[in-house]
């Protein structure tokens, strides 16, 4: 098992000295608050000789996942970063990446959607693009952001799935948090992504042209997107793949989903990313009350283990499932995965929306809704107000 | 020196841009292609921006192109030519290059691509200095989706969003100064160029390759359906605008500014607005004051541009 000395990093950092060790070839990245101190931390590791990396400062986000993928394309490992606005205003090329199955790897600092504006975290912005073909990876903290970054290259690059992986944390609670992160030997993590795969025909081997971003119409482009679709689910057991090379070079596993005292748990609260760390700690609290209750984390969200949470949730008596983003008029997004998987079976189902905008949830809140008596939107002040 | 013999040479009888693409008959922007990818005799990536020549010449499972080509979207065409140039360098450096020697990387875009919503992406590229050939196609509006006008058409053209009507001349305002927009980036190499002054337009991709940074060529070319002429008389149409000073024919080397053409008899604007239907409206003799303001505005316009090439030259204009 291969280990280095523990340092204390936030999840910014941490993932920042993930890129330095893939030592991808091209970053094109924008500034944006929480994101920035990945690209700040990167871009100094670069000056310093430690990575050697062209680091394109682009003018927008929507021109940095453009240039990602043009350089990937070309036949150069890329990665960028973003958060929020950013991740927004790229939605449209996030969207054709996947399509044109590029394969890189971004870091995101999940932060509210604007408006009002707002700098702190939720999930709206990953959940913008949810529908958009790519691997979206939720870390609990900054040791899982660092762990999915290392794991993200050789997700996105797998033949068969050749995709962009998104590896999403918790912005300011894990991107400005500092913990102590083990970090891998640089060697160690060079052998684990290996060499780059160079996608089909790049676009750099002028010897073999190809023709990449064509036009098509309703006589293919239904079979390109479900083309699309069957990558993402081959990476479904990529990742479990993936994360099982990286718990044999590490100890350490970051599957699809994580089960925490799930063993005769009636009532199960199913959560994303840094609020998990937080429901463990209640979980211990009502357990050791004799109470049965427990989590399920969801790392792996595109592709969304629907079959795991079947085998896992399927028999208990109430899955309560806690959503850091809101579909005003309709189904939290969280909520609607786990109801969509969860169709048939005896559990009561319950959700909660809670956080927005980067309003803690305490431990009080946690206990109140394993006990039923949140309100559907946990922690906001009074009724609607209508202006 | 480029001939047309040697245009053809350079790709060893392979043609960049085949023929059964679905572009209009005497559309301009093939011309335009073939000579930009004829002169340029390394090998090339194009990048190109949704529009025209993207659509009718990619649709799944075809393709007219013999050289590898990459469409991501409308905006972003000098981002992708801009990922594409790092990865070129970063690959560069670790040997990995996927087939010996240096790959010219050029975007196609047309004017909405370039002047409107490719702006952002265009400066931004400019200004980072990569390695790179942007050739806009002016046609001068959004032709592909049905004549639309955009920063590039000029004042009194009717398009379907400017359109003449009782108590409209077609566009009111004056069209952006595009190829002075990309001068302002202090790139090495700024032209333009004109589609069927096809002599004129290689040497400048010519010396556009040779530069080590940005380059930028804004080339007009016709649109038989939106500017509303016969396909056949494109050479014509375009004439007019290069004789009549209404789209000077000139290059900014390093700063400096120099006439490549200069013609010999400059026509009255009448001869470059008649022939197109866009314009049809302004020779009618209630809009005699809207003709003479353009004829104002293009003497003005050429005689700045004279002053700017007189800058740091004696004599001015060369040819």
């Amino acid at each position: 098992m291969s280990t280095v000395a523990q340092q204390l990093l936030t999840g910014g950092e941490a993932v920042a000295h993930a890129l330095c060790q893939i030592q991808p070839d091209v970053v094109p990245v924008y500034p944006i608050t929480p994101q920035t101190p990945i690209i700040q931390t990167f871009s100094s590791l670069v000056a310093d000789g430690e990575a050697h990396t062209e680091i394109v400062n682009v003018e927008s986000e929507h021109s940095a996942m453009s240039a990602a993928i043009g350089a990937a394309l070309a036949g150069a490992r890329t990665a960028t970063a973003t958060s929020s606005q950013g991740l927004a205003l790229m939605a449209e090329v996030v969207y054709i990446a996947a399509s044109m199955r590029a394969p890189l790897t971004m870091a995101v600092g999940n932060r509210a959607l604007s408006g009002p504006i707002n700098i702190h975290c939720d999930h709206s912005d990953s959940m913008l693009i949810r529908d958009s073909g790519v691997v979206q990876l939720f870390a609990e903290n900054a040791q899982e952001a660092y762990d999915l970054m290392v794991m993200a290259p050789r997700i996105a690059e797998h033949p068969e799935v050749s995709l962009p992986v998104l590896v999403c944390q918790d912005g300011f609670t894990i991107t400005h948090a500092a913990e102590p992160v083990s970090m891998l030997a640089d060697d160690d993590v060079q052998a684990f992504v290996g060499a780059y795969r160079t996608p089909v025909r790049p676009l750099l081997d002028a010897a073999h042209p190809a023709t990449h971003g064509p036009f098509a119409m309703p006589d293919y482009y239904f079979e390109f997107r479900r083309a699309q679709g069957a990558a993402l689910e081959a990476a479904r057991f990529v990742v479990a793949e993936v994360a099982d090379d990286f718990a044999r070079l590490t100890g350490r596993r970051n599957d699809a989903v994580e089960s925490y005292r799930l063993d005769g748990a009636d009532v199960v609260v199913v959560a994303l990313g840094s609020t998990a760390g937080t429901v463990k700690d209640v979980v211990d609290e009502l357990r050791d009350g004799g109470e049965p209750v427990g989590l399920l984390k969801i790392r792996s969200f595109r592709p969304f283990p629907a079959a795991a949470l079947w085998r896992l949730l399927a028999d208990r008596r109430e899955v309560i499932v806690l959503d850091r983003a809101d579909s005003p008029g309709g189904a939290p997004p969280l909520a609607a995965d786990v109801a969509f998987a969860l169709a048939g079976c005896g559990a009561t189902l319950r959700g909660h929306v809670y956080g927005l905008g980067g309003r803690d949830l305490h431990p009080e809140a946690i206990r109140e809704i394993f006990h039923d008596q949140a309100p559907r939107y946990v922690g906001v002040r009074g009724e609607p107000c209508l202006v | 020196m480029s001939r047309l013999k040697t245009l053809v040479e350079h790709r060893n009888g392979v043609d960049p841009l085949r023929g059964g693409h679905a572009l209009c008959q005497g559309c301009g922007i093939p011309m335009v292609v073939r000579v930009v990818l004829g002169t340029i005799t390394r090998p090339t990536v194009v990048v190109n921006a949704t529009g025209c020549l993207e659509v009718a010449t990619t649709r799944f499972p075809t393709t007219a192109w013999n050289v590898p080509w990459v469409h991501v979207a409308f905006e972003n065409a000098a981002a992708v030519a801009s990922g594409i140039e790092a990865a070129q360098r970063a690959l560069a450096r670790r040997e990995s290059l996927p087939s010996a020697g240096d790959v010219a990387i050029v975007v196609f875009a047309g004017d909405g691509g370039t002047y409107d919503i490719g702006m952002q992406a265009l400066s931004g590229a400019l200004e980072r200095g990569h390695r790179f050939l942007f050739v806009c196609y002016d046609n001068e509006a959004y032709m592909n989706t049905g004549v639309q006008r955009s920063g590039a058409t000029p004042f009194g053209a009717g398009t379907t969003t400017s359109p003449v009507g009782l108590e409209s001349f077609g566009k009111s305002q004056r069209r952006k100064d595009m190829t002075a927009i990309a001068v302002a980036h202090h790139v090495p190499y700024v032209a333009q160029a004109a589609s069927t002054y096809w002599h004129d337009l290689s040497q400048k991709v010519e010396r556009a390759a040779r530069v080590d940074g940005a380059a930028f060529l804004n080339v007009l070319t016709d649109c038989p359906l939106g500017w509303g002429h016969e396909p056949r008389l494109a050479p014509h149409v375009i004439g007019a605008a290069v004789e009549t000073r209404f789209w000077p024919l000139y290059e900014v080397v390093d700063g400096r500014y120099r006439l490549t053409y200069e013609p010999p008899k400059p026509l009255p604007v009448e001869r470059w607005l008649e022939g197109q239907q866009r314009f049809a409206h302004l020779l009618r003799p209630e809009n005699a004051e809207l003709v003479e303001l353009i004829q104002e505005t293009v003497d003005r316009d050429w005689a700045e541009l004279g002053s700017l090439c007189r800058v740091g030259d004696e004599k001015g204009v060369l040819s």
